[in-house]
């Protein structure tokens, strides 16, 4: 049986890790977005997530209680202790594929957020709460970005249905529950995903239907980043990540 | 960056409740609701407000800077229009 304070620091780490490295893929954008105007909501968006990922993985250390604060977790791990899901670690491929993906993770993000507004542990409870606020405006960017893609020219429906194809398999990971979910949603501290799965899939695929897209019609899901599983892109983002951690380390500026 | 030909829209902020929206500036964007949100993370991501108004610039009528004389300069010399004679009273307060 897995004790509730080691459960819920795997749980934060998961909140955590998926805010940092979703974070991470939309800050390469800056200066490289198709437009200005989009650069700064691209890097708006980012700098969103990495202050939810600093929240959460500031309380991680607190409850682990062994000294680590937010930038030893988010810096100086190897690739297999990261939790987060595979969705948010894919390469950010093109803008259709990086307004998709905000889209999935926003929207199913916010409503778990939402949900654990009414944590019983108040410091998840206040970072959750904080969070959808924000999160609501990145499905609200990325669902009217989806609908002019989708709905717009040949090419941009062709690349925004590819970018919807390939980033699929990779949401069931955000339903997934283990021992750790149980565990804490036994204590009213975590929320069980299945409850805000029906809202999600309804405005989903409102969203999907405006924009002449197709959900596919696969039910196979890829899995494991939750338990440190990961993709080899990982391992290439960390190496950026880390680097001036690792090199010049506690360095400050 | 590449070449766009997104329309071109004026923003305008109102900074607090009770208060009139003012010109901020201006941005590119596909349409009304894109230009509404591209205007909230230029324009208003420090708390600068609590409305946006967003204008196409196509639907903006402007003077002609060569009609300045014609138009304003008569005003220069028309100081009566000024309403600086009058005596408010204290209770009025801020007019």
């Amino acid at each position: 049986m897995l004790g509730s304070s080691s459960a819920l620091f795997i749980y934060l780490l998961r909140l955590g890790d998926n805010a940092l490295m979703l974070g991470h893929r939309l800050s390469e954008w800056c200066g490289h977005a198709p437009v200005l105007e989009e650069d700064l909501a691209l890097a708006n968006m980012g700098l969103d997530l990495i202050g939810q990922a600093r929240s959460f993985l500031t309380y991680a250390g607190e409850v682990e209680g062994k000294g680590r604060g937010e930038d030893a977790l988010a810096y100086l791990r190897e690739a297999g202790e990261y939790r987060n899901i595979l969705l948010v670690e894919l390469p950010r491929g093109d803008f259709a594929f990086t307004m998709v993906r905000q889209l999935l993770y926003a929207g199913l993000t916010q409503r778990l957020f939402e949900a654990l507004a009414a944590s019983r542990d108040s410091a998840l409870s206040g970072i959750a709460a904080k969070g959808a606020r924000e999160l609501a405006y990145h499905v609200r960017h990325a669902a009217e970005w989806t609908i002019r893609l989708g709905d717009g020219t040949e090419e941009s429906h062709r690349r925004t249905q590819l970018a919807l194809d390939e980033l699929w398999p990779y949401t069931g990971e955000m339903l997934e529950i283990d021992e750790v979910e149980h565990t804490l949603i036994e204590q009213h501290i975590a929320v069980d995903p299945a409850h805000v799965r029906p809202g999600w899939e309804q405005t989903l695929g409102e969203v999907i239907r405006q924009a002449t897209l197709q959900l596919p019609n696969q039910s196979w899901m890829q899995s494991g980043g939750r338990v440190g599983r990961h993709t080899e892109h990982l391992g290439h983002i960390l190496s950026e990540l880390q680097y001036l951690q690792r090199t010049y380390p506690d360095a400050k500026w | 960056m590449t070449e766009t030909s997104w329309p071109l829209w004026e923003v305008f902020i109102r900074t607090r409740n009770g208060g009139s929206h003012r010109h901020v500036g201006s941005l590119h964007a596909v349409d009304a609701t894109m230009a509404l949100h591209h205007a909230r993370d230029a324009y208003a991501r420090r708390g600068e407000g609590v409305s946006i108004w967003v204008v196409p610039s196509a639907a903006i009528t402007a003077s002609d800077p060569g009609d300045r004389d014609l138009l304003f300069e008569p005003a220069a010399s028309k100081i009566y229009r000024h309403p600086t004679f009058y005596e408010v009273p204290d209770d009025v307060g801020h007019m």
